[in-house]
């Protein structure tokens, strides 16, 4: 099953002369993990807007072509309606947290969808349990720090039941371990529960070892869509839509510039020990020779 | 490697003895902080969300004024300083640029800060030109510094900072928000400030930036200072970094998996591992 399929979608702000977003077509599967990757004014934040409809409900702007999501016209709902089927996380935690506490903040979103009382504290509890912030349901959002301020912002999202998860750099300020926890989550959610997740970034680094397809986006357009051994593999294309390949990629290609053997395609520190460790074996073997 | 002088050394331009920092919450954010900066170095200060690593740097040009513990500025106490005095030497970007913006061009943010150190209409027109000519803003300088991107608002900010021409500089996770495009511009400039003289500061979690350019690194945690090594020596322990909230580069990280095969664990850069590689025939 397509979870979002986009045809012929062309979107303008008003008053400007470019398209933000130009894309014939895009499909992503139910239960996949995709990373659209892009520098600042790619087009990945238009794009995180066009499942829930806010491009172009709320968004205005000139608006070309058709946005599905699991089969539903995104066109033909609210965006209320939508967030049963898609959660939307913005860069900024802090713009979409309000409530007195971090268990008010999840249980809005069902409360407000008339959800009868006891299945919200389920909701509830399992969305703060899900994203790590168990016992803290008690928190102002205020008290809480930057990483988990976010990770809040998902549960809000999660108690939605949505099937798919859009996220618009969830790691923003983040520090090194935070991203990784939160990516984890996230890869957990796909994993157990069939989640279809969307992550918008600038930078592949920590993301590689969790997405199954990137869509490579500059100047509004998709340039690449593939799996990472595809998009990364391709540092030029990397280059020319102005984003940085995995410090192991980089390794690898300077690697492949000097060697005769089969080129290696490692992207993770742990694929790159196990290509380098069997090379290194195969070698001391054909030295001994 | 250039070796730096012996900390507190006669080189130093701040120095910070047992510098404690509590909020009027309650919350201590530093537990006595001993750091001596000398001229010319590249320090980079990281930590983890809530480390202390802000509150640290801003102390160093009295935005935050210590609960205890003495910070020197030159050798002269900073406490009795004001905040425009001792910006003459330590300038302090701040992580997000719109908190230092309000005028209506970028020609005046940047003269903003040299007009007010009572210098004449001349040299503060050189000193915004040279500044905003460094930071590569003359193509926007009749704009509106909120009209910019990101990238080139914390350009503005770093513009309007140096225009003061101070010693040192601080730069709060001046990478934050940008690509990797206009990182690499920024970082390169910061570079450029660094050879010409000026202290470098560079407060950030961002930890291939640090391998690529500092040359002295101070990990905190719990508003303690837990390592303070050259780069080389700040990554050797990837446990002490990940109780830290931090993770060494990729790179560090493989060299340090691949040491049972003979290659050397102390690797900063992509080259410097696939040298490491090449050199045992293992690549």
């Amino acid at each position: 099953m397509i979870a979002l399929k986009l045809e012929g979608v062309r979107f303008r702000y008003p008053g400007a002369s470019e398209w933000a977003l130009d894309v014939p077509s895009l499909e992503i599967e139910r239960g996949e993990f995709v990373t659209v990757l892009g520098p600042n004014g790619s087009g990945k934040t238009t794009l995180s807007f066009l499942a829930n409809g806010l491009v172009p409900k709320s968004v205005r702007g000139d608006f070309e072509g058709s946005v599905e999501v699991f089969g539903h016209r995104v066109s033909d709902y609210t965006v209320a309606q939508l967030s049963t089927l898609v959660g939307t996380v913005f860069q900024e935690p802090d713009s979409q947290l309000f409530c007195m506490s971090a268990e008010e903040e999840v249980a809005f979103g069902p409360e407000n969808l008339a959800v009868p009382r006891e299945e919200i504290a389920k909701r509830v509890e399992w969305a703060l349990d899900v994203v790590g912030l168990k016992g803290l349901g008690h928190r102002p959002p205020s008290t809480l720090s930057g990483g988990q301020k976010q990770r809040l912002a998902i549960a809000a999202a999660l108690s939605m039941k949505p099937s798919m998860l859009m996220l618009d750099e969830p790691a923003y300020a983040l520090d090194p371990v935070g991203r990784v926890e939160l990516y984890s989550i996230l890869s957990g959610l796909k994993a157990r529960h069939g989640m279809t997740v969307v992550v918008m970034e600038r930078d592949a680094e920590d993301l590689v070892e969790f997405t199954d397809r990137f869509v490579l986006m500059s100047g509004g357009k998709v340039q690449a869509v593939g799996p990472p051994r595809e998009v990364m593999g391709d540092p030029a294309a990397l280059a020319r839509a102005g984003v940085s390949p995995p410090q192991m990629a980089e390794v690898a290609s300077l690697l492949n510039a000097r060697r005769k053997g089969p080129p290696f395609g490692f992207l993770t520190v742990e694929q790159a020990v196990a290509e380098i460790t069997v090379n290194a074996h195969r070698h001391t073997k054909g030295g001994s020779r | 490697m250039i070796p730096h002088p012996v900390p507190g050394g006669p080189e130093s331009v701040l120095r910070l003895r047992n510098v404690k920092f509590t909020y009027e919450s309650g919350i201590e954010a530093l537990g006595g902080v001993n750091l001596s900066v000398d001229k010319g170095e590249y320090l980079a200060i990281v930590g983890g969300n809530g480390s202390g690593k802000t509150t640290l740097a801003k102390h160093m040009n009295g935005l935050l004024r210590p609960s205890s513990g003495d910070i020197l500025v030159l050798g002269a106490p900073a406490s009795s300083r004001t905040v425009a005095e001792l910006a003459r030497v330590v300038g302090y970007v701040f992580q997000n640029p719109d908190h230092q913006l309000f005028c209506g061009t970028v020609q005046e943010e940047v003269a903003f800060g040299p007009s007010n150190l009572g210098l004449g209409p001349t040299e503060v027109q050189a000193r915004a030109d040279h500044a905003i000519d460094i930071m590569g803003l003359s193509h926007v300088k009749g704009r509106s510094p909120l009209s910019l991107s990101l990238g080139l608002r914390r350009r503005v900010s770093i513009a309007s900072v140096i225009a003061m021409r101070p010693q040192v500089l601080v730069l709060d996770e001046p990478t934050t928000g940008l690509d990797a495009g206009e990182a690499s511009d920024l970082m390169s400039i910061v570079r450029l400030l660094n050879e010409e003289g000026s202290t470098i500061v560079l407060i950030t979690h961002e930890m291939k930036l640090v391998a690529e350019h500092a040359n002295r690194v101070v990990v905190m945690a719990g508003g303690r200072i837990v390592l303070d090594a050259d780069a080389r020596g700040a990554f050797s322990d990837p446990g002490l970094l990940r109780s830290s909230k931090l993770l060494p580069p990729p790179v560090t990280l493989l060299a340090h998996k691949l040491a049972p095969i003979g290659v050397s664990k102390d690797v900063l850069t992509p080259e410097e591992l696939v040298f490491e590689l090449t050199r045992g025939g293992v690549g």
